[in-house]
């Protein structure tokens, strides 16, 4: 009898997608089922489109929106920055002119690109989901195999709806175990990041497993996923189970009556068979963590938030010295010294990893009937327009105004700091974004990247603090 | 069907040397400068926030300031080069400042297919001749490097020889100045077959 080989749930994914095996030591061409598209990574590619004389093959499988380069200030104004506008409006253009429906400036559906396509259910398990972001790998989440490509593939994928891909290594991640009140997904990531580094998956995708990430909601998953680039891995991925397919269940782009049971059936074979093999595997037990914070320039530079400033003179490779010490001077930290404590200027919550409804809510249980301390500035800023609008129904914004913090409309805002929310040189922030490079957050900001309990602890004390503390 | 660049068989320079780890994309060209709707004309916001002091002007102690660094085009990198986002204006950057090759002992991913599809090596060597590379830089900084793309081979000025893997397709690509939507486009049949197969997943419109 013939038994089939076992397959990782990448390799399903995969397999289901080939449209061309690679021959003569070309890539495979894989079908892509979902591209996503914002202002920042398309207008090139486009422009290519044009002087092919291309159309776009499938703009029903195309849906673009605009995240990164706008204000989250009142958005009834124009957008003053002028060659953000340029941006913005060549957009609006692309999508008229080839057909791909826009959820700009003003639509209800608006958001952060990895915010809205799970949120209108776009996203769905088995699909190949990419995105000129390198944080598309939050669709993983789903059991969806997402990446990010750059503004070259962007327009294959325009054009042919397809891409030309290498089959890449796989790499089990397994957290089991429960985690302790106040360490969250965020904190798994980060101590993923600490233990293999920003290099550390480079040409592997991981799979994330255990029951630790199995008792998280979909949310959280997606905050895990977020984060799989910073260390190397293009993609990161959960097998569905329920509680994806509960979340999937009635949002507006999913199958409905017996397609959707069709699609259920089909998603049940996609988790990775018992025997299948992954190229590499880490595990770590989840009741070992405790709130995790960044000290460095990268996001693998991080640890406990009761560890102190790591010393370069003892590591012994002089290259990963040398970057510790450009780190910590970038960063004014001094080894020895406890990262508690540290006075902070800014705070920011948003981000696609940590903005939707269920971080905001986290962050406003802690905040409420507490007050952001005097002298720092705490942002919260909405992953999408129906983020926002949940927020504000469920009396989620009226928690943040009244503490002080600013409140404001749906972007990817200070993360990345292109569109005017930026830190000043010198300033510190404890930011749920998933960057901590070098001016990041604006040229000579200084950034700790934390979960959003984490980020409320602090903006109320005024100091880098312990979410377990306000419990 | 496919868009011409000029065929590449090799580049012979002097060497920018950047002895660090894990050089992001944020730092090749700050996210600022992206809101441009153009590929052309970033190599003045090349590396911007290490070249430049808050006032503009340039830091004397950054390497391409340096001016014996204009006109070359070998870039020496620490490990993980190009990590963090998928922006293509990394490339952009490097290619319109001058750079034709980065030789480094690993690439980030998604960095290392963006520069394949603009002519840009990214060339991987064992972290041990980085660091014979480096070391060979620091003696002598006006040290040629060949790369070689056709024998995929580094040539040092003694004659010595550091070979490479790159990815064969991506290879031919760069070697004939073909690019890689014109071999796409010609899969039509292939994604015609698919398609007609399996419908789509997912509708974005209705």
């Amino acid at each position: 009898m013939h038994t089939p080989q076992p397959k990782t749930i990448v390799e399903k994914i995969w397999d289901n997608h080939l449209v061309a095996t690679g021959t003569e030591g070309a890539p495979d061409a894989l079908a892509i089922d979902l591209h996503l598209v914002h202002e920042v990574t398309s207008p090139q590619a486009f422009d290519g489109l044009r002087e092919r004389g291309l159309r776009v093959r499938r703009p029903g499988q195309t849906v673009a929106t605009v995240d990164h380069s706008i204000p989250t200030t009142d958005r009834s104004l124009p957008i003053v920055d002028e060659i953000a506008a340029t941006q913005v409006s060549r957009l609006e253009q692309n999508c008229r002119d080839f057909g791909i429906p826009l959820h700009g400036i003003g639509s209800p559906h608006q958001g952060i690109v990895h915010v809205i396509g799970p949120e209108l259910g776009l996203t769905q398990p088995g699909m190949t989901i990419v995105c000129g972001d390198s944080h598309t790998a939050t669709h993983g989440a789903f059991g969806a195999l997402a990446f990010g490509i750059g503004t070259t593939e962007v327009e294959h994928v325009l054009a042919s709806q397809t891409l030309l891909q290498r089959r890449p290594k796989t790499f089990e991640v397994r957290v089991d175990g429960d985690l302790h009140p106040g360490v969250t997904a965020k904190d798994i990531i980060l101590s993923l990041l600490s233990r293999i580094g920003v290099g550390g998956g480079t040409g592997h995708v991981f799979e994330y497993r255990g029951s630790a990430i199995r008792a998280l909601g979909m949310e959280g998953r997606m905050t895990i996923c977020n984060m799989s680039i910073e260390g190397g891995a293009r993609a990161g991925l959960i097998a569905p189970d329920e509680t994806t397919f509960e979340y999937v269940a009635g949002r507006s782009h999913a199958p409905q009556g017996t397609e959707w049971d069709a699609a259920v059936d089909r998603w049940r074979r996609l988790p990775t068979d018992d025997d299948a093999d992954f190229d590499r595997s880490i595990a770590f037990d989840a009741g070992e963590l405790t709130p995790m914070v960044t000290y460095g320039t990268n996001p693998g530079m991080g640890f406990p938030i009761t560890d102190r400033i790591p010393d370069p003179a003892r590591l012994a490779d002089t290259n990963q010295r040398d970057s510790l010490r450009a780190a910590l001077e970038y960063m004014a930290l001094t080894p020895g010294e406890p990262i508690l404590g540290r006075e902070i200027d800014v705070v920011f919550v948003g981000s696609c990893t940590n903005s939707r409804i269920s971080d905001l809510r986290e962050a406003a249980r802690m905040l409420r009937g507490r007050r952001v301390a005097d002298g720092v500035r705490m942002m919260v800023v909405p992953g999408s327009t129906e983020v926002k609008r949940q927020a504000e129904e469920e009396g989620l914004a009226s928690v943040f105004r009244e503490a002080g913090a600013e409140w404001r409309e749906a972007g990817c805002s200070m993360c990345i700091a292109m569109n005017g929310d930026q830190l000043s040189p010198g300033q510190y922030s404890v930011s749920t974004s998933n960057r901590n490079f070098e001016g990041r957050q604006g040229a000579g900001g200084r950034t700790f990247l934390a979960s959003p309990l984490t980020a409320v602890a602090s903006a109320v004390t005024g100091r880098l603090s312990d979410p377990r503390a306000l419990l | 069907m496919s868009m011409g660049r000029e065929p590449f068989r090799s580049v012979t320079s002097a060497v920018v040397p950047l002895p660090r780890n894990d050089v992001d994309t944020d730092q090749i060209i700050p996210a600022r400068f992206l809101k441009t709707v153009n590929r052309a004309g970033l190599g003045d916001q090349l590396f911007f926030d290490w070249r430049y002091r808050a006032d503009r002007s340039p830091n004397p102690d950054f390497v391409l300031n340096r001016p014996e660094m204009a006109g070359r085009n070998v870039l020496l990198a620490g490990h993980n080069f190009g990590c963090g986002s998928s922006r293509e204006h990394a490339p952009w950057a490097l290619v319109a400042w001058g750079i034709r090759a980065v030789v480094s002992s690993g690439f980030a991913d998604i960095f290392r297919n963006n520069a394949l599809k603009n002519g840009l090596l990214p060339i991987e060597v064992p972290s041990e001749d980085l660091a014979r590379l480096f070391a060979l830089v620091e003696a002598d900084p006006s040290a040629q490097l060949t790369v070689d793309l056709e024998a995929q081979e580094v040539r040092l000025p003694d004659g010595a020889t550091i070979g490479f893997e790159v990815d064969g397709f991506a290879r031919r690509m760069i070697l004939d100045g073909t690019d890689e939507l014109g071999y796409l486009l010609g899969l039509e049949p292939q994604i015609t077959a698919y398609e007609a197969t399996h419908a789509p997943r997912v509708s974005t419109v209705a």
